[in-house]
């Protein structure tokens, strides 16, 4: 068994595991956070999608263990004070889910790509990007209509800002 | 997944101490290939040895064209890296098309050329550039580190810490990503060096791995150009065939894919 601690969304947590499990099960079943999803189950489908230190992973392919004493951020970590992340709100204006369940991956994924290029991101890189995500009800399209809002938003927000 | 039990070093020297302590213990770095391999029961490790905290495999330098990338280096690192962007794009490139980008945040050249799936990327670029493999306790040439499928020089317990090469004059990365698995069905990497000699190296199609195929080699080097590979025999008897694709199929898709590599190189 392990002790695992590290901080999620803010909060440092521990919890007692196996060594084997993995952190999408520790961030499930030990920590109650149930908005990152199993789907594939063969780290193929993003669903499990989650931040570490900065960057976006698939906790279904990271054991707990391997992610101790770093900080995680998963979907529920996004909104502040109510409000939803512009990436959460361009989803919801842009339509771009249906039955929602590889949302919070294709979010995570989607704020990682944003924090990367910023408001230079454009359609074939989005798409490009999403490879690693897959949505069985959308087609794509509305997905990558809010991603791109969502960089126009965040550019615009930050060039406001400075 | 099995049980196993997690153990995290903080050097090299811990690592293989680690190691030495475990009944059949095997080394985790992005843990890619490991992790997912594991929970399929294909593989079921007693101790797993922790490789991604170690500051010594970590980084990448490059003085003047000479070029050292670290064990540790993750394929985003490497493909976003502006120093070897600099000497070596065709590199950068390759590391920027493998997996997906949560992959390419965890997973690690090291991590790559020791497992040498026989449809990796990274092994047609260290073979193609002559790359030296750098260990805890020697130096392997590239050409003798690649084995067979999932085989490499490599000996109990010991880690590869980096890899070194001179970057070529020219070079550039091809690949015909299978629709689905997005793995290389076919991959080519053609290097060229100052005084006009060319390597050119395949993965994902051959039946023991990745390899140096001479007959386009000497055509590139006498002539380099698209157009030279035109008249190359690609022999299919040692080739892979599965349900994707025949040998015959990829015996052509070496020419295409040396062809386009040329061409963007």
């Amino acid at each position: 068994m392990a002790k695992v601690t590290m901080t999620v969304n803010g909060r440092q947590v521990s919890g007692v595991c196996d060594d084997r499990t993995l952190l999408v099960h520790f961030i499930r079943e030990n920590l109650g956070l149930t908005g990152t999803h199993v789907g594939c189950d063969t780290s193929q489908c993003g669903a499990c999608v989650v931040h570490m230190d900065g960057q976006s992973v698939k906790s279904c392919s990271i054991l707990a263990a391997q992610a101790a004493s770093s900080a995680i951020t998963t979907i529920e970590g996004l909104a502040q004070n109510g409000e939803l992340h512009p990436v959460q709100a361009a989803f919801k204006a842009h339509h771009g889910l249906q039955c929602g369940f590889c949302t919070p991956g294709m979010v995570m994924t989607a704020v990682d790509m944003i924090r990367r290029h910023g408001s230079n991101l454009d359609e074939a890189t989005v798409r490009f990007e999403l490879e690693g995500n897959i949505c069985r009800c959308t087609g794509y399209h509305n997905i990558v209509k809010a991603i791109l809002g969502a960089a126009q938003e965040m550019g615009g927000a930050r060039q406001a800002a400075e | 997944m099995y049980e196993t039990n997690y153990h995290r070093a903080s050097s090299i020297q811990e690592a293989v101490q680690m190691m030495g302590a475990a009944a059949e213990g095997k080394y985790v770095s992005g843990g890619m290939t490991l992790i997912p391999t594991m929970r399929l029961r294909l593989a079921a490790p007693s101790d797993l040895v922790d490789l991604r905290h170690i500051t010594e495999l970590k980084g990448i330098a490059v003085d003047g064209r000479s070029v050292r990338i670290g064990a540790a280096a993750t394929h985003e690192e490497v493909a976003t890296s502006a120093e070897l962007g600099a000497v070596c794009p065709a590199v950068c490139d390759l590391a920027g098309h493998i997996g997906d980008p949560a992959v390419r945040h965890m997973g690690t050249i090291g991590g790559s050329i020791a497992n040498n799936d026989p449809a990796a990327d990274y092994p047609a670029a260290m073979l193609a550039v002559d790359a030296v493999i750098v260990t805890d306790r020697r130096e392997i040439k590239a050409g003798d580190f690649f084995t067979d499928l999932f085989e490499t020089a490599l000996e109990e317990g010991e880690i590869i810490t980096a890899v070194r090469f001179d970057a070529p004059a020219k070079a550039a990365y091809q690949k015909f990503a299978n629709p689905a698995s997005r793995y290389a069905m076919t991959g080519v990497f053609v290097a060229r060096r100052n005084d006009g000699e060319v390597r050119v190296a395949v993965t994902g199609a051959g039946s023991n791995g990745v390899f140096r195929h001479q007959g386009l080699e000497a055509a590139l080097s006498a002539n380099w150009s698209p157009d030279a590979v035109a008249n190359v025999a690609v022999d299919a008897s040692d080739l892979l065939t599965d349900l994707h694709a025949s040998a015959a199929y990829r015996a052509n898709l070496v020419k295409v894919m040396t062809k386009r590599a040329v061409a963007a190189a």
